[in-house]
């Protein structure tokens, strides 16, 4: 299972790109944390999620 | 004459007036923001919403300096990582350290601010602090690096005013950094008192965003900050504990 956005999905692995695409995250305006660890976004095309992974997508709200 | 400007993080601003982004319609930022001129607005970072079609930066102009903050963090740790997810969202490198563990209060958590703002100011973020008012906290995140210090007035949100008016003054005095204060202030004549005490900007949010004409609003806010900020360069006159002192001339009064 891999854990994102606190929710859990039933991969053993499945790369960060394709999980983006399929679940409808726009790659410019997000941010992505991994294990917290920061993904740079010039290694989304290689990064591969594996179970266990505790990922969070995040992105700009209004905000004080 | 030299134009009045502050310095945070080798650049260079002209208005006074932060801005924060919550509690509006997306429509409303954008009017707020040139109403109020402001040259640095506040956003927060969460988990992304897939249905939310809008992106929150196309409503912001383009000259603006994105100041992301930390909220939703409760210790350091997570306010180091709420920073560098901002980071990575590449806006620049500014943030407003915001840590808080009491959500009926929303006081911020200093000693962990004090920690968090280390650890940021080391790794090259220009860290803007949120504190409660503390002399001693002030000192220590001014040697953590940080680059200004955003004492609260009252309780985010609160619209209340300069409750801790007398403790922010203190900062004023003695810290050698910018002193930007930041929640509560309701008014724009608090805004104004607080620019007069001598602070280098002041922030809000709900004061605007619950006004019912928001711009207007905006706009009334930069009017009294920039009179503050004038009020405090020429020099306030002196306050007279006891007594008065006449305006008119003692002499040549009619009568004998």
């Amino acid at each position: 299972m891999i854990k994102i956005n606190g929710e859990f999905f039933d991969y053993s692995q499945i790369p960060l790109l394709q999980f983006l695409e399929e679940n409808g995250y726009n790659r410019v305006t997000i941010a992505v944390e991994r294990n917290e660890e920061i993904v740079p976004k010039s290694t989304y095309d290689t990064c591969i999620l594996q179970d266990g992974d505790i990922v969070e997508i995040v992105s700009f709200v209004g905000g004080g | 004459m030299k134009k009045d400007t502050f310095t945070l993080g080798g650049k260079e601003f002209s208005s006074r007036f932060i801005l924060g982004s919550g509690k509006y319609s997306l429509e409303l930022i954008k009017a707020a923001v040139e109403n109020a001129g402001a040259e640095i607005i506040t956003l927060a970072v969460r988990r992304t919403n897939t249905k939310d079609t809008e992106n929150i930066l196309d409503y912001i102009p383009d000259n603006v300096t994105l100041l992301p903050n930390t909220s939703g963090a409760r210790d350091a740790k997570e306010a180091v990582r709420i920073a560098r997810m901002s980071r990575e969202l590449g806006c620049g490198d500014f943030v407003k350290v915001e840590i808080m563990q009491d959500s009926k209060y929303l006081l911020p958590e200093n000693y962990e601010t004090i920690k968090a703002t280390q650890i940021l100011a080391d790794e090259g973020f220009i860290v803007l602090p949120y504190m409660y008012p503390d002399l001693n906290v002030a000192r220590e995140l001014q040697r953590a690096g940080a680059a200004a210090v955003m004492p609260l007035a009252s309780p985010i949100g609160s619209n209340k005013g300069l409750a801790t008016k007398d403790f922010i003054q203190i900062l004023i005095d003695e810290i050698d950094l910018p002193i930007i204060v930041d929640a509560g202030i309701g008014r724009p004549s608090q805004a104004c008192e607080a620019m007069e005490m001598g602070a280098a900007a002041i922030m809000s949010n709900t004061a605007i965003a619950t006004a019912r004409d928001i711009p207007a609003m905006a706009g009334a806010f930069k009017q009294a900050i920039e009179a503050g900020r004038a009020a405090y360069l020429s020099g306030l006159g002196r306050v007279l504990e006891r007594g008065a002192s006449a305006s008119d001339p003692l002499t040549g009064f009619l009568r004998d």
